[in-house]
């Protein structure tokens, strides 16, 4: 059972890193100095998560591995972070809907995960619910003024919406590791929280004018590590001081 | 970027019993925005229990032309301060 809890808690850590590690790209990049603090803080929040989950995932390893060996030295195909995180910024339209679309489907899996018979879990779900719950209101917002704005944001929403919809079935999908935590009751049934999520897709995209399309062939293999190429020049940026210098600290 | 982005007046309040004080300001489209651009911007270290925001564009303020007649006449009126009576060491702190 600690050999799928590990796995299992591995595919979370590595969700909220790349996808924290692609907001914080936008650090010193944003449209505006408001957003330039907002995106970092919301960068920060996941990476938080994802350190307290990859201490987790190498204790119960027990190869002596830190959270630093699990996040700078496992290579692409060991990352098992589901496709839409690792989605490239693209434009602000895209940011913001991914952000969405994984928020409105982690804050659900949090407050799910304060019932979960395993501590850590426990304490890492009371603290991120809050935090999802923000990042839902805060990218909520801006795929409302984005999708019914001006002309130009409309489009650049609509294409955002196109891009990334097939990649969200994904989220519901346990891999055999996930469900043998969700039927312990270590992790929540991810399947059970379609219904949260398409309700609140749904509410933010009638008043964004937005229609969430039907998806026949959606994207997957971020669980068995198959990704597609844009992972691996985020991981080359991300892990490059650790393998040049490997074990430098400051 | 001022038309779609206006400026906002940032309000804090750090603990409850105390009143909000203004922190600093910011740009954003509307109010929901501007409070939640105020949240990151003016709350990351724990500042707040309660934000306030006010479109710049409603605030009147004094001309600093009239500076003098405005506040310089109390300078000279220290009866109002209420200096001139003791208060009894078992009082404590006003």
């Amino acid at each position: 059972m600690s050999e799928a809890l590990k796995q299992a808690v591995l595919e979370l850590a590595d969700d909220h890193l790349i996808l924290g590690h692609r907001l914080s790209e936008w650090c010193g990049h944003a449209p505006m100095l408001e957003e330039d603090l907002a995106l970092p803080n919301m960068a920060l929040d996941l990476i938080g998560s994802a350190r307290t989950l990859y201490g987790y995932a190498a204790r119960l390893e027990g190869q002596g591995r830190s959270e630093d060996d699990m996040a700078y030295l496992r290579t692409e195909r060991e990352y098992l972070n589901c496709l839409l995180v690792e989605r490239p910024n693209r434009d602000f339209a895209h940011t913001m809907l991914r952000q969405l679309y994984f928020a409105a489907f982690m804050e659900p899996y949090w407050q799910a995960a304060l019932s979960s018979r395993d501590e850590l879990v426990v304490g890492v779900a009371g603290k991120a619910a809050k935090e999802m719950a923000y990042h839902i209101r805060h990218a909520g917002e801006w795929v409302i003024r984005l999708g019914d704005g001006t002309e130009e944001s409309t489009r650049r929403m609509r294409e955002a919406v196109e891009d990334l919809h097939l990649y969200t079935p994904e989220l519901f999908a346990a891999s055999p590791a996930a469900a043998a935590c969700a039927e312990e009751g270590l992790l929540p049934d991810r399947a059970a929280l379609r219904p949260a999520w398409e309700r609140t897709i749904a509410m933010i995209f009638d008043e964004a004018l937005l229609e969430a399309p039907e998806v026949p062939f959606p994207r997957e293999g971020g669980r068995q590590g198959l990704h597609g190429e844009e992972l691996g020049h985020l991981l080359a940026e991300m892990q490059w001081a650790q393998r040049v210098y490997p074990g430098a600290q400051w | 970027m001022t038309e779609a982005m206006p400026l906002w007046e940032v309000f804090i309040r750090p603990r409850n019993g105390l009143s909000h004080k203004h922190v600093g300001s910011l740009h954003a489209s509307d109010a929901t925005m501007a409070l939640n651009a105020a949240r990151d911007v003016y709350t990351r270290r724990g500042e707040g229990t309660s934000i306030w925001v006010v479109p710049s564009s409603v605030i009147s303020a004094s001309d600093p032309d009239h500076a003098a007649e405005n506040f310089e006449p109390t300078a000279s009126k220290i009866y109002r301060h209420p200096t001139f009576y003791e208060i009894p060491d078992e009082v404590g702190h006003m």
